[in-house]
C-alpha cells in the first residue's frame, strides 16, 4: 500500500486513546521500548503469565456469580453450578447486607434477597455453604462495606466445620475505594473504610494466610465509565494504597502482597483488553519488585479474574449477548486469567436463570475443551502489533498513576469525588457516542431490528423468602444469648475507638451471633457515616 | 428572563448504580436544566421532602436494583401529603416492561428503561412542562 493511500485511511484510536496503525513491524516493537518487560512465563517480570505452564496445569478456575434469595435458595443455585461443572463460588448478597443493615431494618424494606443473598447472622452463612467442601471450591465474597463482619462469619463458618484457617482458602472482595467511585455500597467515611481493609489484610496475614482478603477492582471502574488504561492505574493506585496501610501495621511487604488479587474487565476491543492484562502484570511485578521491595515471587504477582463485561452488554438483542460474552471469555483466556467468570445474556434484565448461567459456564467451557485454549501459554506473545500495544499501554498506565500522585493520590481524589466526575463525564461523552453513532454498537445505533417482547425470562422476587429471612433472624435473636451480644458490641466499639485491629472483636462477635446490623452500629458509633460529594 | 426547569434526580433504595443518573444529571444540564441531583440511598420521605423543598417541576427516579415498585408505592402516598402529584415523575434505569402500568396507575408520567436516548429523555419533559 503507498503512503498516501494509507493516510487515507479513517483514523482508529482504542478507548485509552491510543492510535492504532495499520500495520505494525517489529521497528514498533523496538521504537516503544522492545521486549525488556516480557521475560518468560512465570519468570519476573511475569507479562507472559504467572505460572510457567498456566493452563496446560490446569484451566482458570470458573467462578459465575450466584445468590439470591435466602440462604437456602442460595445454597440450591451453588450445589447446581458446582454440579455442572463450576469449580469456585461467587457469591452475590442482597443490598441490605451490603449495606449492613439487617433484614427487619425498615431501610431494607423490598431489598431483602433481591439481588443477592440475604445474610443477618453467622447461621445464615453456615446455611448458604452447607454441603460444599471448602477446600475443593473455593469461594469468593462479593461484599465490601461490610466484608470486615462478612469475612469474619466465613472464617468463624469454616473453623466450626473443622477447617483449619491457616490452611483456608478464598476471596473477599473488600475494596471499599472502588466503591465509592462506582457500585456504592459504602458504610463508613474513607478514612476508617482504608483502616478496616488494613485490619483484615493484617488479621489473615496472622491467622488465615492462605486467604486472600482483598480484591482490588478495577470492574467496577471501568464500568463506571473510566478506559482500559485508568481501570488499571486506579486500581493499582487502590491496591497501593491498601498496601502502604498494612505496610503501617509493620508488616512486611512479602508477609501480604501475595494475597492481594485484583478483578479486571473484559468488555471492549480485544487487542486493547489482551494488552491491558499483559502490560498490567508487568507493571504491577514492577512496582512490587522496585518500589516496595518485594522478594518473594507471589507478592509481585497480579494474580486476577478478569471477567464480567456488564459494560458492554446490551438491552437490545440480548441474544446478540451470548456472543460477546463468548468473545469476552476469549479475551480473558489469552490474557493469562487465574479466574474467569461471564455476565449471562439476560444479565442486562435481571438475575441469571439456571439456563442463562448454564450457558455462561458452557461457554468458558467450550474454550478448554474444543478451542485449545488450554494448550499453550500466551499464545499472542510475539505477535508485533500485541508487543507494541502492550508496551504503550504499560506507558500509559504509569502515566496515568502519577497525574494521580501529582493531584494528591487517590484517596484525596476519591474523598473528594473528583475521580467519581471525571468517570462520570467520560460515561456521558460515551453515551453521547453510542447515540450520534460514533462509537458503534450493533444492535444499539446499527443493525436495528423491531423488538416487541425480549426473549428474556425474569427471575421472581418472592416476598415469602423475604419474610422467612425476617422471621428466621428474629428466631436467631430469640435463641441466642444476649448478654453475650451486648458484651461482644461493647468489646468492638471499645477496639474501634482505640483503633485497634477490630478483627478479634468481630469474630467473637459473629461467634455470638451478633447481626450485620448491629456490628454496623457499633462501628457507626465511632467511625460515622460516607457523606457522599456531589460533583459534576 | 424565563424560569429555567428544575429537575429533582434521586437514586432511590440502597442500589449504588449511578452511572446511568449521572450520565442523565449532565444530558438535564447540557439542555439548561437546573438539576439536583441527591446522590445514592435515598428514602421515599427524602426524596418527597428534597422535591418539595427545591421546588423542583419534575421528580426522577434512576433504579437499576428491582425496588422500583415497593419505593414508588410509598412515594405516592408522600407526594399525595406534600400536594406534589401535579409534578411530572419520571422513572428510569432497568424497569421491566411487566411493571410499567403499575408505575403509571401510581402516577409515574414517563418511564426511560435503559437504552432510551438522552435526548428523547429531554424532549419528554420539556413537551410535557410546556
Amino acid at each position: 500500500m503507498s503512503d498516501r493511500k494509507a493516510k487515507d485511511l479513517r483514523p482508529v484510536v482504542n478507548e485509552s486513546g491510543i492510535p492504532i496503525q495499520p500495520v505494525y513491524t517489529a521497528a514498533d516493537v523496538e521504537a516503544t521500548g522492545g521486549l525488556s518487560m516480557l521475560g518468560l512465563p512465570g519468570e519476573y517480570p511475569f507479562t507472559r503469565g504467572i505460572h510457567p505452564l498456566m493452563y496446560r496445569k490446569r484451566p482458570w478456575t470458573m467462578r459465575q456469580y450466584a445468590g439470591f434469595g435466602n440462604p437456602h435458595e442460595t445454597n440450591k443455585r451453588f450445589h447446581f453450578l458446582i454440579a455442572n461443572g463450576q469449580t469456585g463460588l461467587n457469591v452475590a448478597f442482597d443490598l441490605p447486607t451490603q449495606c449492613g443493615l439487617d433484614s427487619d431494618d425498615p431501610l431494607a424494606e423490598g431489598e431483602v434477597g433481591r439481588v443477592g443473598m440475604a445474610v443477618d447472622s453467622l447461621r445464615d452463612v453456615e446455611i448458604a455453604f452447607d454441603g460444599i467442601d471448602l477446600e475443593q471450591i473455593t469461594v469468593s465474597l462479593t461484599i465490601n462495606g461490610s466484608a470486615a463482619i462478612l469475612i469474619a462469619m466465613y472464617l468463624a463458618m469454616a473453623e466450626k466445620r473443622g477447617y483449619d484457617l491457616k490452611q483456608l482458602r478464598g476471596t473477599a472482595q473488600n475494596d471499599i475505594l472502588k466503591e465509592y467511585v462506582g457500585r456504592g455500597t459504602w458504610i463508613f467515611p474513607v478514612e476508617p473504610s482504608v483502616k478496616l481493609v488494613g485490619d483484615t489484610i493484617e488479621y489473615c496475614a496472622q491467622e488465615a494466610p492462605r486467604y486472600t482478603p482483598v480484591s482490588v477492582c478495577g470492574y467496577h471502574i471501568r464500568e463506571s465509565g473510566a478506559t482500559p488504561v485508568q481501570e488499571i492505574a486506579y486500581a493499582f493506585c487502590i491496591a497501593k494504597a491498601y498496601a502502604d496501610e498494612a505496610l503501617k501495621r509493620g508488616l512486611h511487604i512479602d508477609e501480604f502482597a501475595g494475597r492481594l488479587s485484583y478483578n479486571l474487565n473484559i468488555f471492549g476491543n480485544i487487542f486493547e483488553q489482551v494488552c491491558k492484562f499483559r502490560a498490567a502484570r508487568g507493571l504491577w511485578a514492577k512496582i512490587m519488585k522496585e518500589e516496595y521491595g518485594a522478594a518473594q515471587p507471589e507478592s509481585m504477582w497480579l494474580r486476577m479474574i478478569a471477567g464480567g463485561g456488564g459494560g458492554g452488554l446490551t438491552f437490545e438483542q440480548p441474544e446478540l449477548n451470548i456472543v460477546r460474552g463468548a468473545y469476552y471469555a476469549l479475551i480473558s483466556a489469552l490474557s493469562g486469567t487465574q479466574t474467569m467468570a461471564l455476565c449471562s445474556y439476560d444479565e442486562a434484565y435481571t438475575i441469571p436463570t439456571e439456563y442463562s448461567a448454564r450457558v455462561s459456564l458452557r461457554t468458558m467451557q467450550l474454550l478448554i475443551e474444543e478451542m485449545g485454549l488450554c494448550d499453550t501459554v500466551d499464545p499472542l506473545a510475539g505477535s508485533y502489533y500485541v508487543e507494541t500495544l502492550t508496551n504503550q499501554m504499560r506507558d500509559e498506565i504509569s502515566t496515568v498513576m502519577a497525574e494521580v500522585d501529582t493531584r494528591g493520590g487517590i484517596v484525596k481524589l476519591i474523598s473528594e469525588g473528583v475521580i467519581q466526575a471525571e468517570v462520570s463525564a467520560q460515561a456521558y461523552r460515551m453515551q453521547r457516542a453510542i447515540e450520534a453513532g460514533t462509537f458503534p454498537k450493533v444492535g444499539v445505533n446499527c443493525y436495528r431490528v423491531e423488538e416487541d417482547d425480549k426473549p428474556v425470562e425474569f427471575h421472581p422476587y418472592d416476598e415469602d423468602d423475604a419474610r422467612l429471612q425476617i422471621a428466621s433472624l428474629a428466631e436467631v435473636r430469640n435463641s441466642r444469648d444476649g448478654s453475650a451480644v451486648e458484651a461482644c458490641l461493647g468489646r468492638l466499639r471499645a477496639d474501634a475507638r482505640a483503633g485497634h485491629n477490630v478483627m478479634p472483636a468481630l469474630m467473637e462477635a459473629v461467634k455470638a451471633y451478633a447481626t450485620v446490623g448491629e456490628m454496623t452500629r457499633a462501628l457507626v458509633d465511632v467511625y460515622g457515616r460516607y457523606r457522599e460529594p456531589i460533583r459534576f | 428572563m424565563e424560569r429555567r426547569i428544575r429537575v429533582l434526580l434521586a437514586k432511590p433504595g440502597l442500589d449504588g448504580h449511578d452511572q446511568g443518573a449521572k450520565v442523565v444529571v449532565r444530558a438535564l444540564m447540557d439542555a439548561g436544566f437546573e438539576v439536583i441531583y441527591t446522590g445514592l440511598r435515598q428514602t421515599p420521605e427524602a426524596v418527597a421532602n428534597a422535591a418539595l423543598e427545591e421546588g423542583v417541576d419534575v421528580i426522577g427516579l434512576s433504579s437499576m436494583a428491582g425496588s422500583h415498585l415497593p419505593f414508588c408505592r410509598k412515594l405516592r402516598v408522600l407526594l399525595e401529603q406534600h400536594g406534589l402529584t401535579d409534578r411530572l415523575w419520571l422513572v428510569g434505569g432497568n424497569i421491566p416492561k411487566q411493571d410499567h402500568e403499575a408505575l403509571r396507575a401510581l402516577g409515574v408520567g414517563g418511564i426511560f428503561a435503559t437504552g432510551s436516548k438522552l435526548d428523547d429523555i429531554v424532549t419528554f419533559i420539556k413537551a410535557n412542562l410546556s
